[in-house]
């Protein structure tokens, strides 16, 4: 399973991401790769099964095969379970 | 790599700020005083909410402002500001805003230990508002060092 969680620089709110991401995965015993990238390198995301970022970047990412999840609260580890878990489940 | 240090320079709290732009700059000048960045740096945080949006704005309440490693990144170094009075960032459902953090990185790989620590502070539900309720520049630092 990959996932790839997007924001605009790649540091900072995807690692968030990716970092909680990972937290709840293991969690849900679902083993996953969760990657942190840029706008700028979308081309990572093509593969991946989930896409986790915010709302404004939902246009951006644009039409992929991948589920987008747009994540509200980054540390609301509830939040992250619940859309994973619908998404994956 | 744990969480950059937050000397008291890179903090100011109850600051006052008439829109997000200021309040971002606030918190770019926290960098510059702890020698993370230069005031360069927080133009680019700035234009990166200009280019994509308050996205930013990852929790109620709370900024992390960032922009991409680059030349006006000195080092790694984290800067807090809190608001007296919250700011909007145009944000659907994390408006306003009161705490606002800047986050300079000086090379993306290494940066995810740090988000770790940033992560571990505030998967706690109060640690915001306890951040916007803090009195002292040590307070800030005990919530942030995972202390308080």
């Amino acid at each position: 399973m990959k996932i790839v969680a997007i924001c605009g620089a790649g540091i900072g709110s995807s690692g968030i991401l990716k970092v909680n991401a990972e937290r709840v995965l293991k969690k849900l015993d679902i083993e996953a790769d969760v990657t942190a990238v840029h706008l700028d390198s979308l081309e990572m995301a093509r593969d991946a099964q989930v896409i986790l970022t915010s709302a404004e970047f939902v246009e951006k990412i644009g039409k992929t095969f991948a589920d987008v999840i747009v994540i509200e609260n980054f540390f609301d580890t509830n939040e992250l379970t619940t859309k994973l878990q619908a998404s994956l489940g | 790599m744990p969480l950059p240090e937050l000397p008291d320079g890179a903090v100011e709290i109850g600051a006052s700020a008439e829109d997000w732009r200021a309040a971002v700059r606030l918190a770019g000048d926290g960098l510059v005083r702890s020698g993370a960045a230069t005031a360069a740096y927080a133009d680019e945080m700035i234009r990166m909410i200009e280019e994509h949006g308050p996205y930013v704005v990852i929790a109620p309440g709370l900024a992390l402002a960032h922009a991409r490693p680059g030349p006006e990144v000195l080092g790694d170094g984290l800067g807090v500001v809190t608001l007296a009075e919250p700011v909007n960032f145009g944000h659907p459902h994390n408006d306003p805003v009161s705490v606002v953090l800047a986050l300079a990185i000086k090379t993306a790989d290494a940066h995810l230990a740090a988000v770790a620590e940033l992560a571990n502070v505030f998967n706690d539900s109060n640690a915001i508002q306890a951040l916007a309720a803090a009195s002292s520049v040590a307070e800030v630092q005990a919530i942030m060092g995972g202390t308080a």
